[in-house]
């Protein structure tokens, strides 16, 4: 049997690498994609633009406005001078957010009354705007402290006012800059791997139907299991080939750093790679045209990205569709993933996940072979 | 040009159409399905963060600030833990998303030397979550804290200075719940729009090429301006329906507030369809095979609209040479006049700017698939 798969393994390969635009398909858009998702895709939020009214003109204020101007989440683009420059600022998204410091805030504060800062937000992508409240919120916060000591001590005339205060200390593991790029670049393992390794298998096999050369490799005295493999090892290899030029990129290039095991990540991988040339397989029995796969192939892959916490937490779906991620492979590839990238757990941690690569990845073969079998029939 | 012209090969292609289900289906089902799927997957919003607790302590007072994190909306207390391997445990295994250690003498301190500390401690992988949810944790703990030195203060009898001496008063405009669905649902509509508009085009010139019909069009006497708005007619208004549909999906079933004109709304969108379709048959033109063209259309068009025209992705937070190729998308404009005739109810004169680079586009675009046709057989 392998003398027989072997040859086959080594054609498709040559083939591979022969067919310039074949080449050209594997590695150039995977680069450009992983150079798009990796400088494009954040939700990071700095410089956040933002217009500044004072109309108290007093120290207070100006010292207030400071604290905003030294700091690296916002970016003062405009000085305004009344409140219809604000508004203006804001419809115009001059300005995502607008501060305002009305007359007879320093009075206030000095009397030690509760003095306003007005904040104006446009909330259109609310979670830019929701990250800008948190980030004036803890500006704002700091200068009252500041401010509510230094008052205490200046009439009291108490040196080290007792001071009752509860703070929180946060401890971001795994990712403690909050480095979106980290969150992204190794999730594209996941997604690029699906797309390339689905549409070489689906169209390398529907290839063959349409030219004619499925049924002359029927008459020859390969078995279906011989053939599928021999289909399925090259586009395997392939795979691997490409889950290694994205680890490269990503850890060499995007400086992710890699905490793991790497043989638990091959481990995934290999489950995972299953899983989708099954599902290339399976698609390629529901096909006779390469124009039909590759609509068939868009229907089927969307959900699988939309559905996997590669961009949007599953946690915030509703029901059916956080149930339906449990059917979704790239849901547990990238729990995988990002946990041997990140986290650096092992086995111990990731087995459910690798269990369930491992049960879909069974189940969408034994699926796609029986199929395939019937349509060979 | 002459209408009779135009009006034939329109007839023709709404026939072409008609038989091809694949079109059909791209045009129809495609919204459908993609509005549902991003309508109710896409979403940022997050309530309920699986948290774990660590109390070290307790004690009355560190159970009372648990109970406000159970009281918040957007924690979910699913585990106390009761040692650090624990608690690194439920991390690592993904069980919660935040663990909040309050430590030993947490009370102790607070009524000692006054000031105290707790400890959050995050999965950061996904890092948008995790700032999230560090700004939820952070009011919280502020909340607390400020109940404390009121309490404190009551204590000392003494009617001192108030405790907060500033508060910020934050207002949200046009999208006052900061709801995500009510950004991305109306930028959805325009990647559909370029992702439909594209494919359905990249197909009409392909097809003669494919059938074997295209030496039949060539020997006649039609011109290529008729050709292409012939051509490009039955699908305008197939883009027409499929707009009205998604918009009208936007605000009915999605619930995302309708500030705008529907005036505002039907010029726009003829423009960008205009731009995507003209588009579609450009690479149709270019590649005389409906597979390559199809590809080729869903690459040029998917991806860039997806990453590169701020429907989830804020363009300003780019790096400035992606910033600069973003004035290349022309998603982006439209992604731009949809978000604020939706929510801020902006129109024409709001957004000449982004209306004159969608013309520009447009313009530039018809002119080349122009060009580009050509009534020869070689």
């Amino acid at each position: 049997m392998l003398a027989r798969i072997i040859p086959i393994v080594v054609k498709e390969l040559i083939e591979l690498w022969r067919d310039k635009w074949a080449r050209f398909r594997l590695i150039v858009p995977t680069i450009l994609q992983m150079l798009l998702f990796g400088y494009a895709a954040t939700y990071e939020v700095y410089h956040v633009s933002t217009a500044v009214l004072d109309l108290d003109h007093s120290q207070e204020s100006r010292e207030l406005i400071a604290r905003f101007t030294s700091s690296d989440r916002l970016h003062i683009v405009k000085i305004a001078r009344s409140q219809a420059d604000i508004d203006d600022a804001i419809d115009r998204s001059d300005a995502a957010v607008a501060l305002v410091v009305h007359p007879g805030f320093a009075e206030l504060l000095r009397k030690g009354r509760e003095a306003p800062l007005q904040v104006i937000v446009d909330g259109t992508n609310s979670n830019t705007a929701l990250i800008a409240l948190g980030y004036v919120n803890t500006i704002a916060t700091g200068f009252a402290q500041d401010y509510a000591t230094d008052l205490m001590e200046r009439t009291q005339g108490v040196k080290g006012m007792r001071q009752v205060q509860v703070t929180l200390e946060q401890r971001p593991w795994f990712n403690p800059d909050l480095n979106g790029r980290w969150f992204f670049v190794p999730g594209l393992i996941g997604t690029l791997t699906l797309v390339i390794i689905v549409n070489l298998t689906a169209f390398a096999i529907v290839r063959e139907r349409e030219v004619g050369t499925l049924e002359q490799i029927m008459v020859s005295p390969i078995r279906p299991a011989e053939f599928i493999l021999g289909k399925t090892v090259p586009f395997f290899l392939v795979g691997l080939g490409e889950v290694a030029l994205i680890v490269a990129v990503g850890v060499l290039w995007f400086q992710v750093p890699f905490a793991g095991n790497p043989l638990v990540l091959l481990f995934g991988t290999t489950l995972y790679l299953l899983s989708t040339l099954a599902l290339g397989l399976l698609i390629s029995t529901l096909c006779t045209t390469q124009q039909q796969a590759f609509s068939t192939n868009f229907f089927v892959l969307n959900p699988f990205f939309i559905l996997s916490g590669f961009s949007f937490p599953i946690s915030s779906m509703p029901d059916v569709l956080q149930w339906l991620t449990r059917i979704n492979p790239l849901r547990y590839y990238l729990v995988v993933i990002r946990g041997t990238f990140l986290k650096g757990v092992g086995l111990d941690v990731l087995w459910p996940d690798l269990t369930a690569l491992g049960v879909i990845a069974a189940v969408l073969m034994t699926m796609s072979i029986l199929r395939f079998r019937k349509t060979l029939e | 040009m002459k209408l009779r012209r135009v009006k034939a090969i329109a007839a023709k292609e709404v026939l072409q159409i008609w038989r091809d289900p694949r079109s059909l289906m791209i045009a129809l089902l495609l919204p459908f399905t993609q509005m549902f799927l991003f309508g109710y997957g896409v979403n940022l919003d997050l309530k309920h963060i699986p948290t774990c607790t660590f109390d070290r302590e307790g004690s009355q007072q560190s159970q009372d600030l648990f109970k406000r994190f159970q009281a918040s909306n957007y924690f979910a207390i699913t585990r106390n833990v009761d040692s650090y391997g624990a608690l690194v445990a439920a991390i690592d295994r993904a069980d919660c998303k935040i663990a909040v250690v309050v430590p030993p003498d947490f009370s102790e301190r607070l009524n000692d030397v006054g000031t105290t500390s707790v400890q959050a401690i995050l999965d950061a992988t996904d890092d948008n979550t995790a700032n999230i949810a560090i700004g939820y944790a952070t009011a919280v703990v502020q909340g607390y804290s400020s109940d404390v030195q009121l309490a404190w203060l009551d204590r000392q009898g003494e009617t001192l200075q108030q405790v907060q001496p500033l508060v910020v008063q934050s207002r949200v405009w046009f999208n006052e719940d900061l709801e995500s669905r009510n950004f991305i649902i109306p930028g959805l509509v325009a990647v559909i729009m370029a992702l439909v508009g594209a494919q359905l085009t990249s197909l009409t010139i392909a097809r003669e090429w494919e059938r074997g019909t295209m030496e039949l069009l060539i020997s006649t006497p039609v011109r290529k301006s008729e050709v292409m708005v012939g051509k490009l007619a039955p699908y305008l208004v197939l883009g027409w329906i499929d707009a009205a549909f998604c918009l009208a999906m936007a605000g009915l079933w999605f619930g995302v507030p309708f500030r705008g004109t529907l005036l505002t709304l039907f010029v726009t969108t003829t423009l960008f369809l205009a731009v995507v379709l003209s588009i579609g048959y450009l690479l149709s033109v270019l590649i005389p095979n409906q597979a390559g063209a199809s590809q080729v259309a869903l690459l040029v068009t998917m991806i860039p609209t997806v990453l590169l025209s701020g429907y989830v992705f804020p363009i300003d937070q780019m790096p400035w040479f992606i910033q600069q190729i973003t004035y290349l998308i022309y998603s982006r404009y439209y992604v731009t006049i949809i978000k604020a005739v939706f929510l801020k109810g902006s129109g024409i004169p709001e957004l000449a700017l982004p209306i004159l680079f969608l013309t520009i586009y447009a313009t530039a675009v018809v002119v080349l698939a122009l060009r580009a046709f050509r009534k020869r057989l070689d």
